[in-house]
C-alpha cells in the first residue's frame, strides 16, 4: 500500500471539474439514446393511459430496474460512498435503511394498490370517498413530498455537475430541466420508465466494476480492505458512531424511511404501468432485488476511497465526500472511467427529476384538473393536455427553485421528504385500503395533520432549528432530528378519531365492493 | 354451475379465507421485518461494544449484520412471492372463475 502522501499526489491531478473527452463523449451518448427512446416513445404517447401509465405494458422485471432507477438517486450513489468513506461504518448503517421500505410496501399496499388505482396513489385514497375533498388532500400531500425532494434533487445537481464537468450552477439547472423536460413532455411515462431503466443499468454496472478493481486492490479479500481502512483511521471506522446516538431518534428516522416509500407518488406511480397485480408484486422483488445488492456494495466502494484515496482529498475536493466515487473512479481507471462515472451520476439525476416531473404533473392534472375542477368530465383529450401544461409548469419551477436555493443546505429536504410522504400519503392510503369505517373527513384530517406536522416539527427540530436557520445548539423546540414516529402517529390517530365521529354509509357499502377489486383484481384497470 | 352473484362470493368462506390469511401473511412478514431492521437499530442504540467486536482482523460483527439485514429483508420479500404464487393466486383464479364461468 502506498504512502498517503503519494496517494496525494496521485489524486490531486484530477480532472475532476474539467469538461474531458471521455466524459462529454459518455454524456452525449447517454442523451443522444434516451433522446432516440423518447421519439420512438412520442408516438405510443397519445391518450392519457399512455401518458400516465405508459399503456401498462410495462413488464414486471423492467418495472422492478425502473422502480430501483428512480429511488437510486445521485444522492444516494454519491452521498452513501462518500458518508462511508469520512466516517466508516455509520454510512453503512445509513445504508441498510434505504431498502427495507421495500418489502414492507410489498406486504402491505403493492397488490391492492395496482387493483384500485388508475394513474395515481389518489386514485385509491378516493375509491369510495368524496372526490373532491380527497383528491385535493391528496394533491397537496403529494405535491409537497414530491417538491421538497426535487428541490433537494436539483441542488444538489447544481453542485455535483458543477463539481464533475466544471459547468456553472446555473446552467447546470437549465440544462437538466431542459432534457427532463424533453423526455417527460414528449414521451410521459414510456420514455421515462426507458431512462429510468437505462439509468439503472448504467448505474449498477458502473457502481459493480468499481466495487471489483477495488476488491482487486485487496486480492478480492474484503477482510484486507477493512484492515487498511482500520490501519490508516483507526478501529472506529469500522465501529458505530455518533449515527446512532439516540434510539428513538434512529427508529424515527427509520419509519421516516421505510413507510416514506410507500407515500412516494413517483414511486407508487409505477404500479399503474404493469399490466396486473402478479406484475407489480414480481416488479418489487426485482426492485428491491436491485436495490439492496447496490446498497450492499456501496459500502465497499466508500471504504476504498477512504482506503486508496484518503480522507484528506476527497474532504479537500468537496467537504460532504460526494466527490469519493468519482475520485475513486479515477484513481483506479483514468480519466476515461471517471468520464464514465460522471455521466452516469448525470444521467441518474435526470431520470430522478423526470420521474419526479411526472408524478407532480399527474397529481396536478389528473387529480386537481380532471377531478376537481372538471369533476371528472375531463375529455381526454383535455386532460393530456393538462397533463402536458403541468408537466411545463412543474419542469420551470424546479429550475427556478434549484436557482433560488443556490448554496443551500437542502440535504434535510430529503428527509422532509420521506416525512411527509409517510405522515401524510401513507396512513390515509393504507386506511383507506383496509379500513372500512373511514371516511372523507377522516382521510382530509389525516392527511393535512401529517402534512403540517411534518412541515412544522422540521423547522423546530433541530435539522433545520440549529444547522440551517443556525440558532444556538440546544435551542430547539423538538428534541427529534426526524418526526416521523410523532407525525404520522398522529396522523393515523386523527384518521381514525375523526372516521369515528363521522359516519359515510356510501363509503362503508363500497368498500364491499371494493374488496373484490382489492384481492381479486375483479374489474381492476 | 350457475354463475354466482358478487355477493355470494362476497359472503363465501373461500372469499373470506383467502382475504384473512393474505392479511395473516402480510401481517408475520410485517412483524419479522420489523424485528430484523428496528432489532439492528436498537442492537447499536444499546449496546455498541457488541456490534464493535471484532470477528476478523479488523472486521467488526456490525459490518456482516448490516448486508445480513439486507439480504434477509430481500428474502422475506422472496417468501412472500413465493407464497402468493403457489397459494394466493390460485385461489383468486378459482373465485374469479366462480364470477365469471
Amino acid at each position: 500500500m502506498p504512502p498517503v502522501t503519494e496517494q496525494a499526489a496521485v489524486a490531486i491531478q484530477t480532472t475532476l471539474g474539467k469538461p474531458t473527452l471521455p466524459s462529454i463523449s459518455f454524456f452525449l451518448i447517454i442523451v443522444v439514446i434516451t433522446m432516440l427512446i423518447t421519439y420512438w416513445a412520442s408516438k405510443r404517447t397519445r391518450s392519457a393511459k399512455e401518458f400516465y401509465a405508459a399503456g401498462r405494458g410495462i413488464s414486471a422485471f423492467q418495472n422492478g430496474l425502473a422502480l430501483a432507477g428512480d429511488y437510486m438517486s445521485a444522492a444516494s450513489f454519491l452521498g452513501i460512498a462518500g458518508m462511508v468513506a469520512l466516517k466508516g461504518y455509520d454510512g453503512m448503517i445509513y445504508a441498510v435503511g434505504w431498502l427495507v421500505g421495500w418489502p414492507a410496501l410489498m406486504f402491505l399496499i403493492a397488490e391492492p394498490l395496482r387493483n384500485l388505482g388508475k394513474f395515481t396513489f389518489a386514485d385509491v385514497v378516493a375509491y369510495r370517498l368524496k372526490q373532491t375533498p380527497v383528491r385535493i388532500a391528496s394533491a397537496i400531500g403529494g405535491i409537497l413530498t414530491v417538491l421538497f425532494y426535487t428541490i433537494a434533487q436539483m441542488v444538489g445537481s447544481g453542485s455535483l455537475i458543477k463539481l464533475m464537468f466544471g459547468l456553472p450552477y446555473e446552467v447546470a439547472e437549465i440544462l437538466v430541466g431542459v432534457i427532463m423536460l424533453a423526455y417527460v413532455l414528449f414521451g410521459g411515462m414510456l420514455a421515462t420508465t426507458w431512462v429510468q431503466i437505462i439509468k439503472a443499468v448504467l448505474l449498477l454496472s458502473g457502481v459493480s466494476v468499481l466495487m471489483l478493481i477495488v476488491l482487486s486492490k485487496f486480492n478480492f479479500d474484503p477482510g484486507a480492505l477493512y484492515t487498511a481502512v482500520a490501519g490508516q483511521y483507526g478501529q472506529a471506522a469500522l465501529e458505530p458512531g455518533g449515527l446512532i446516538s439516540n434510539p428513538i431518534d434512529a427508529v424515527s428516522l427509520g419509519l421516516a424511511l421505510m413507510f416514506g416509500l410507500l407515500g412516494l407518488p413517483h414511486i407508487l406511480q409505477r404500479f399503474f404501468t404493469v399490466p396486473n397485480a402478479k406484475a407489480a408484486r414480481v416488479s418489487v422483488l426485482y426492485a428491491s432485488g436491485f436495490i439492496g445488492y447496490f446498497y450492499i456494495i456501496i459500502p465497499i466502494v466508500g471504504f476504498g476511497a477512504s482506503a486508496l484515496i484518503g480522507r484528506d482529498i476527497i474532504t479537500q475536493i468537496d467537504k460532504g465526500g460526494n466527490m469519493a466515487a468519482p475520485l475513486l473512479a479515477e484513481f483506479l481507471g483514468g480519466t476515461p472511467f471517471l468520464g464514465f462515472i460522471a455521466a452516469v451520476a448525470f444521467a441518474t439525476i435526470l431520470a430522478v427529476v423526470a420521474g419526479l416531473t411526472l408524478a407532480a404533473a399527474s397529481a396536478i392534472s389528473h387529480d386537481i384538473y380532471a377531478h376537481v375542477i372538471k369533476r371528472g368530465k375531463a375529455t381526454e383529450k383535455e386532460e393530456v393536455l393538462a397533463s402536458r401544461i403541468a408537466t411545463l409548469i412543474f419542469g420551470v419551477v424546479a429550475v427556478l427553485l434549484g436557482i433560488l436555493f443556490k448554496g443551500q443546505n437542502v440535504a434535510f429536504m430529503v428527509g422532509l421528504a420521506f416525512a411527509i410522504a409517510c405522515s401524510a400519503n401513507f396512513p390515509a392510503l393504507t386506511l383507506s385500503i383496509f379500513w372500512k369505517r373511514f371516511t372523507t373527513a377522516g382521510a382530509v384530517c389525516s392527511i393535512l395533520t401529517g402534512a403540517f406536522l411534518a412541515v412544522g416539527l422540521i423547522i423546530i427540530s433541530p435539522t433545520v432549528w440549529e444547522d440551517v436557520l443556525k440558532n444556538p445548539k440546544g435551542s430547539a423546540l423538538f428534541a427529534l432530528k426526524n418526526p416521523a414516529i410523532v407525525s404520522m402517529t398522529a396522523s393515523f390517530i386523527v384518521g381514525w378519531l375523526v372516521s369515528l365521529m363521522t359516519k359515510e354509509k356510501a363509503a362503508e357499502q363500497m368498500f364491499e365492493d371494493e374488496k373484490l377489486r382489492t384481492y381479486l383484481g375483479v374489474g381492476a384497470e | 354451475m350457475a354463475k354466482k352473484t358478487v355477493q355470494n362470493v362476497l359472503d363465501s368462506n373461500q372469499f373470506k379465507s383467502l382475504v384473512a390469511k393474505r392479511a395473516k401473511v402480510s401481517t408475520l412478514l410485517m412483524i419479522l421485518l420489523f424485528l430484523l431492521y428496528y432489532g439492528f437499530v436498537l442492537l447499536i442504540g444499546f449496546n455498541k461494544p457488541f456490534m464493535a467486536q471484532k470477528i476478523g482482523e479488523s472486521v467488526t460483527l456490525g459490518i456482516p449484520m448490516a448486508v445480513a439485514v439486507i439480504i434477509l429483508a430481500w428474502l422475506l420479500t422472496l417468501a412472500y412471492v413465493v407464497w402468493a404464487n403457489a397459494i394466493y393466486d390460485p385461489e383468486v383464479e378459482k373465485l374469479r372463475g366462480q364470477l365469471f364461468d
